[in-house]
């Protein structure tokens, strides 16, 4: 047959077979933020294990108070900055509690109470935001790296420790704390993009309490919702109420058991709201209403639990004392601790540069040795020329 | 691309040492430091199967396996954080950044992490990472493949940088790079990979450690301070100079930070007069540090002011005119010729 003659037989050869490498659908989140409190699912959960409630309720109204302590203490001065948590108190509780201790936490700045909730001393949490040193307590103890300023920077550590952990047999999980701001960030990408490859037992929280300082998230991203950023990198996305402390911690839970059982990281977007301005140092009416703040005073995640809970009968009254004085025991000790001046020793300065001072080190080390004895010794510095 | 030249050993043995290529050396070494040591883990770019674009990790995948020596997502801020959480975990990543101008992206995590984590938890968490980043010109390359860049790193505290020209130098220095417990920028000099030296991988020579000069040459006239890829060109220098009636000495710095300011301050205190070569501009380029150093330690000893032959301060120009951008024998003596030599000296 001649080309012409082959003309209506012809079909062109397909190219080679392709098909999606993974199905998207079980990747997609919730259409909604998924809820416990108010809906069926909290008989369930009040029945299943009335303890773990009543705990939720006892870390939220400790980290309120906790906040709200080290808020004054900036105004004391005390503190150089305090980027607030309140109104997201639920996830950072529920953060550190769905770990076993020997999970490791990547914090960011904001994340002080995730911190503390993994057993750091809440006067070492704050130790970097009151300016005496970088990290106030040792990564090793608690097994909670350093609170991250640079957005997003922490989450690859947390892939690398988490692979470095898998690939020596350990059973380690790694969760990443970020907020939505820190999504637009290139490592967000790469982290997620890495523990995907990888299968890196990875959870990355989005606490997406909508701002990042005043960009509120219609300027930082148009994806149909951060949890569906997953599906682009092949992991499961997930959506939570960020204010229900209860499906946070069911969400955060089974984002780690997931993860745990070998089958690769989670990303969890947990809708929430900062209450309080970004820091202590931000004018928060600059770019937002009162009245959306207020909506959002009714959807506390600490009122929010308490009438859960009280209605249910799984808190008194008396329990509920218990916990508002423990909170203010907990906020009395910070308190009386974060007034005492902390001793600061200059020559450290040079200690942890390096493993061994450098030759030039060594010799900046004399001359700041020279400056404070002449700066004690002030009569002997004219002789001394 | 340039030849490599012979330096430092000799061979005036009946046996033959075997020629080795400075990427043979660094392959070497990065096998034996991964055979010695089960934490040190080898990631980047193409590292795996194919061996690296200049085939410095060639064969480690098939030897150590693909946990060992893993080609990563095509993402350089990624690779160093990943390592990063590596090295917290208690592994020895070894990261190679495909060329100088790609290791761009990994700034942040170099600068903000690797370089402070050490200092930022008081010691609890030292980064042992050695980030192998190929430098420098003189190969052809096209755009943004061959920038010097150790300005960059030396500016930053916490990082050690050094970079190696000699075969022996190669592996030896890699080897104390990857066992050292500060993260350390490995900088290989890209135009020297494939320049060979007597150099016996059985029976590696050993080396001066990281933080030390090395005298290459001894002279009376002047002394020539220089690193890496300039070297060579140092050395071919103070060769070409003995014509012009000058004695010139070669000091190799290898290590950037830290710097050995005893070595190359003694050298210049016989000589009295300096000359400080490298591809690196020169405004704001390591020669003005080092020029500051040696007049600041040395000045009743000069003879003359402390000359800088750098590259160009325009950004590294095309394959066919970067010739005229890297220092060379000619610019190296017309410097030399101007450190006001009196009758006499």
């Amino acid at each position: 047959m001649t080309v012409m003659e082959q003309r209506d037989t012809y079909r062109p050869a397909p190219p080679p077979a392709w098909q999606p490498r993974t199905d998207p659908a079980p990747l997609l989140p919730d259409a909604e933020p998924y809820r416990v409190l108010g809906t069926p699912a909290a008989d369930e959960a009040a029945a299943a294990d009335p303890g773990l409630l009543r705990r939720l309720y006892a870390e939220v109204v400790r980290g309120r108070r906790y906040n709200a302590q080290a808020t004054a203490l900036t105004k004391q001065g005390r503190l150089a900055v305090y980027p607030s948590s309140t109104g997201q108190e639920a996830c950072e509780v529920a953060a550190a509690m769905v770990l076993a201790d020997q999970d490791w936490l990547f914090p960011s700045y904001r994340d002080t109470l995730a911190v503390v909730g993994r057993g750091v001393d809440p006067v070492e949490a704050l130790t970097l935001l009151r300016g005496d040193r970088h990290t106030g307590y040792d990564p090793y103890a608690h097994r909670v790296a350093p609170l991250s300023t640079p957005l997003a920077t922490q989450l690859p550590h947390a892939v690398g420790l988490a692979h470095a952990a898998r690939l020596k047999g350990d059973d380690v999980v790694a969760l990443a704390m970020i907020g939505d701001g820190g999504t637009s960030e290139g490592d967000f990408h790469e982290a997620l993009n890495f523990a995907a490859v990888w299968r890196a037992p990875v959870v990355f929280l989005v606490q997406n309490n909508g701002f990042a300082i005043s960009v509120p998230l219609a300027k930082q991203s148009a994806a149909p919702s951060l949890a569906h950023k997953a599906v682009g990198y092949g992991i499961p996305g997930r959506l939570v109420d960020g204010n229900d402390a209860v499906a946070v911690h069911q969400v955060l839970s089974e984002a780690v058991r997931h993860a745990r059982e070998g089958n690769g990281p989670v990303l969890v977007e947990a809708i929430t709201y900062r209450l309080d301005a970004h820091t202590n140092a931000d004018d928060a009416t600059r770019y937002r209403e009162s009245s959306e703040v207020d909506a959002w005073r009714d959807h506390d995640p600490v009122l929010l639990l308490e009438r859960e809970l009280t209605a249910r009968g799984v808190l008194d009254e008396d329990a509920i004392g218990a916990v508002r004085e423990d909170a203010e025991a907990m906020a009395a000790d910070l308190r009386a601790r974060m007034n005492q001046d902390p001793e600061i020793d200059p020559m450290e300065l040079f200690a942890h540069v390096y493993a061994e001072p450098t030759p030039q080190l060594l010799e900046q080390q004399a001359m700041l040795r020279a400056e404070l004895e002449a700066e004690a010794h002030p009569q002997q510095e004219g002789t001394a020329r | 691309m340039t030849t490599g030249t012979s330096l430092g050993t000799a061979v005036d043995s009946a046996v033959a040492v075997q020629q080795t290529a400075m990427a043979q050396a660094l392959n070497r070494a990065l096998r034996d430091s991964m055979a010695e040591d089960p934490s040190v883990h080898v990631l980047g770019e193409d590292v795996g199967t194919l061996g690296g674009v200049f085939r410095i990790t060639d064969g480690l995948a098939a030897e150590f396996g693909d946990h060992r020596c893993t080609d990563t997502p095509l993402a350089e801020a990624g690779i160093l954080g990943t390592a990063v959480g590596m090295a917290m975990y208690g592994l020895r990543p070894v990261v190679e950044m495909q060329f100088d101008a790609f290791a761009y992206p990994a700034f942040e995590q170099l600068i903000s992490h690797v370089a402070k984590m050490r200092n930022r938890t008081r010691g609890a968490m030292p980064l042992p990472i050695t980030v192998r980043v190929p430098y420098g010109g003189g190969i052809g390359g096209v755009e943004h493949h061959s920038d010097s860049s150790e300005a960059y790193y030396m500016a930053t505290p916490g990082l050690h940088v050094v970079t190696p020209a000699t075969v022996a130098d190669a592996y030896g220095m890699l080897r104390q790079a990857i066992a050292s417990d500060d993260p350390v920028v490995f900088l290989e000099p890209k135009r020297l990979y494939w320049g060979k030296d007597a150099w016996d991988p059985q029976d590696p020579a050993p080396v001066e450690p990281i933080g030390k000069a090395v005298v290459r040459r001894t002279g009376r006239s002047a002394t020539l301070i220089t690193y890496g890829p300039s070297l060579p060109v140092c050395l071919e220098a103070a060769e070409a100079a003995r014509a012009e009636g000058w004695d010139l000495g070669v000091v190799d710095l290898r290590s950037l930070v830290p710097f050995d300011d005893e070595t190359v301050c003694a050298e210049v205190r016989r000589t009295g007069r300096a000359v400080v070569v490298h591809e690196s501009g020169g405004f704001g380029g390591p020669g003005g540090e080092i020029a500051a150093r040696i007049t600041e330690r040395c000045f009743h000893h000069l003879e003359a002011p402390v000359l800088r032959v750098a590259g160009f301060d325009i950004p590294y120009p095309p394959p066919m005119a970067e010739r005229h951008h890297l220092p060379g024998v000619d610019r190296i003596l017309d410097a030399v010729g101007r450190l006001q030599w009196e009758a006499g000296d």
